[in-house]
């Protein structure tokens, strides 16, 4: 009886979920465009409505809501429809639209989509060799194997977001690092591209009245086909030698178009940092500038702890949470009921790094699609982000036991099966400290090539 | 032969409806064959022959400004392109037959032009409906085109046509549909072609335009 309750609760939260997909899907990802595939859609809710729905198994872990063998059974049958999603549907529908865009192969859509999807599984399947994730004594399509290697590829992408999220946040916030942008640089710059504009013209046109008078003098653009018309060729090859001019003007106009392309570039950076500059007067502006200033040096520590880690081959074995409450009541001498406490600072502590995992992955999301998609490949893009938030909160499970104390994690040990959880999270330290480290480097570049545009009258 | 001077027509629409292969059928008279994704904006020319037919027929360059990009770009890009938009002459709005937003949206980008004056910022006020007295004293002639008519099935045909007809007439322009793969749909003497003609014979002042000696190009649009 209390399974069934505790499975309605499941459902209705997990429809909730979904509905929370859907809208975010049409509100946000899909604005400016129009859902022609509804099964994009679907599959993007779904795969978020299972995600959500795992944090909050977690949490509801932790307060000890629900039967403790129907929360199992929720875990595993949740866990087998993630997987079933990001490792079956989500790339045979990426293959199925990418093959689709292509014209050539539109007929053969769904030979070359399977065709697709072995490759990927083959692949997929090599990404666990190198790695040691797991005892050799499981069976090919077991649930540990689909998810060291889910794990693996989730875990990768965490920590390179967290990397470059790491160091850029306080390079954005700051505006220590804000170049001085003057309007008269962007006057100057619009005079440019302007220029640029009025040649490309100019010689657009020369060409445009060649063609005209070729047309009327009766030469055709083809080919002409025959015995006839090689002669005629010959003997029309004199005023035919406008025709070199206009390869050579031609040549002409697509280095101008090259160079408008990034002057039109330039000014849109300029324009940018120019509005930085204003926001950062602002009290908002301060506030963030402020922030960042915390920021960088909490960036600075998880830098130097992941290298510390990684350098004494040190895994943290208690979380945080366990660790505060010991510092406080050894060293502070502050008693309190312990399992009370560490029970809601810990729900506390894992909900909030749940809820800004989300959202930060979100608005990424959000952010990296407009950034990159057209009408033709939304589709595919969508379909891409559904794949890597699914990764990323399967991952974000496994790392986040970590956090949690000893008496909560056993689930998640025992649902995900004989995982080397230490290994991932040596991988994590190992790949944020190399995008962390990269994202400097490359900043640092960017930063120091772009003061020079200006030098050039 | 010719009085050559400076006509200036933007072509304006949502990212992807086919502008740029548009402008390559209006200006060379073929279709383009590899399409890609415009970055900034991108200028062709049309040699059009004013009153043609008439013995007042004067040959003019149009030069067709296509801006690429789309209405929920950031406002740094929106003032970048505002510089695109001095001294506007003729607007052709563009959109795709198959995307009904790409449609609505043309309310936003006419907007956008029209309104480059008062938003020095480049920041757009939007607020959902659009005002038909924005259009009234608009001097600048507008012609919407409808982009891939060859995608629509032939059950829909008619519902879609309805429904560009009343967009043409919310802009108080004349509307064409067709698909820039085919170069049939502008062939001399057809509809379409004389449409277009009469569009361009709208952008006023042709007769008044004087013959620029020598530094035609050396003046620039920019004020």
């Amino acid at each position: 009886m209390s399974f069934l309750i505790d499975s309605s609760i499941m459902i209705t939260s997990q429809i909730c979920f979904f509905g929370f997909g859907w809208l975010f899907f049409m509100r946000q990802l899909f604005k400016d465009y129009e859902v022609r595939q509804y099964v994009v859609q679907v599959i993007f809710s779904v795969t978020f409505a299972f995600s959500c729905t795992m944090f909050e198994l977690i949490i509801f872990e932790i307060l000890g809501v629900l039967n403790s063998s129907s929360r199992y059974f929720h875990w595993k049958m949740n866990l087998c429809v993630i997987l079933l999603i990001l490792v079956f549907m989500i790339p045979f529908y990426i293959g199925y639209f990418f093959v689709s865009n292509i014209r050539l192969l539109h007929k053969q859509r769904l030979p070359f989509s399977c065709l697709l999807w072995l490759t990927f599984m083959y692949f997929f399947w090599k990404l666990g060799d190198p790695f040691p994730i797991l005892s050799p004594k499981h069976g090919i399509l077991s649930i540990e194997q689909l998810i060291s290697r889910v794990g693996v590829i989730g875990v990768t992408l965490m920590a390179l977001l967290s990397g470059f999220g790491a160091v850029n946040c306080p390079y954005t916030y700051m505006s220590y690092f804000l170049r001085n942008v003057t309007d008269t640089d962007i006057l100057a710059l619009e005079r440019r591209l302007l220029q640029t504009m009025d040649m490309i013209i100019s010689k657009k046109k020369r060409m445009a009245m060649a063609r005209r008078t070729m047309f009327q003098k009766g030469e055709v653009h083809n080919k002409p086909s025959g015995f006839w018309g090689m002669i005629k060729s010959v003997t029309a090859s004199a005023p035919g030698s406008e025709m070199p001019d206009l390869t050579l003007i031609q040549q002409e106009v697509d280095a101008l178009e090259e160079l408008s392309r990034q002057l039109f570039l330039e000014t849109v950076d300029l324009y940018a940092t120019k509005e930085r500059i204003e926001y950062s007067k602002t009290f908002k502006g301060k506030y963030f500038n402020f922030l960042g200033y915390f920021f960088s040096i909490y960036c600075v520590w998880k830098i130097f702890m992941a290298t510390i880690n990684i350098v004494f081959d040190r895994v943290g074995k208690t979380d945080p949470v366990t660790r505060g409450i010991e510092i406080t009541v050894n060293y502070l001498g502050i008693q309190f009921d312990v399992k009370f406490w560490s029970q809601h600072i810990s729900f506390i502590l894992v909900g909030i790094i749940i809820v800004t995992s989300i959202r930060g992955l979100l608005i990424t999301l959000t952010k990296f699609f407009y950034a990159i998609s057209s009408s033709k490949s939304s589709n595919v893009i969508v379909l891409l982000l559904a794949q890597i938030m699914g990764m990323y909160f399967v991952s974000s499970v496994l790392l986040i036991r970590m956090s949690m104390p000893l008496e909560y994690r056993t689930i998640i040990t025992e649902v995900l099966g004989e995982l080397q959880f230490n290994f991932y999270h040596r991988w994590f330290d190992v790949i944020f400290l190399v995008s962390a480290l990269s994202s400097i480097l490359f900043l640092y570049l960017a930063h120091k090539q772009a003061p020079e545009k200006h030098v050039a009258p | 032969m010719a009085s050559l001077d400076r006509v200036k027509v933007l072509v304006l629409g949502d990212s992807g409806v086919g502008k740029s292969s548009l402008v390559h059928l209006l200006c060379q008279n073929q279709v383009l064959g590899n399409p890609s994704w415009t970055v900034g904006c991108s200028v062709d020319v049309r040699v059009h022959d004013y009153k043609e037919g008439t013995p007042e027929e004067k040959t003019y360059y149009i030069e067709l400004w296509d801006v690429g990009g789309s209405v929920g770009s950031a406002s740094s890009v929106k003032s970048t392109r505002t510089v695109f938009y001095n001294s506007v002459n003729g607007i052709i709005l563009v959109h795709d037959l198959t995307n009904k937003k790409s449609s609505q949206n043309l309310y936003r980008w006419s907007l956008e032009v029209l309104n480059r004056d008062s938003m020095p910022t480049g920041v757009l006020v939007m607020n959902g409906d659009y005002d038909q007295e924005k259009f009234a004293d608009n001097q600048i002639p507008l012609l919407v085109i409808g982009t891939k008519l060859d995608q629509i099935h032939e059950t829909k045909r008619h519902e879609v046509l309805t429904r560009t007809a009343f967009l043409a007439e919310d802009f108080n322009a004349e509307e064409i549909n067709l698909d820039c793969t085919n170069p049939r749909y502008l062939a001399a003497g057809s509809s379409n072609a004389v449409k277009l003609s009469r569009f361009f014979d709208k952008i006023p002042g042709f007769p008044d335009r004087k013959r620029l000696l020598g530094g035609t190009f050396k003046n620039l649009h920019y004020d």
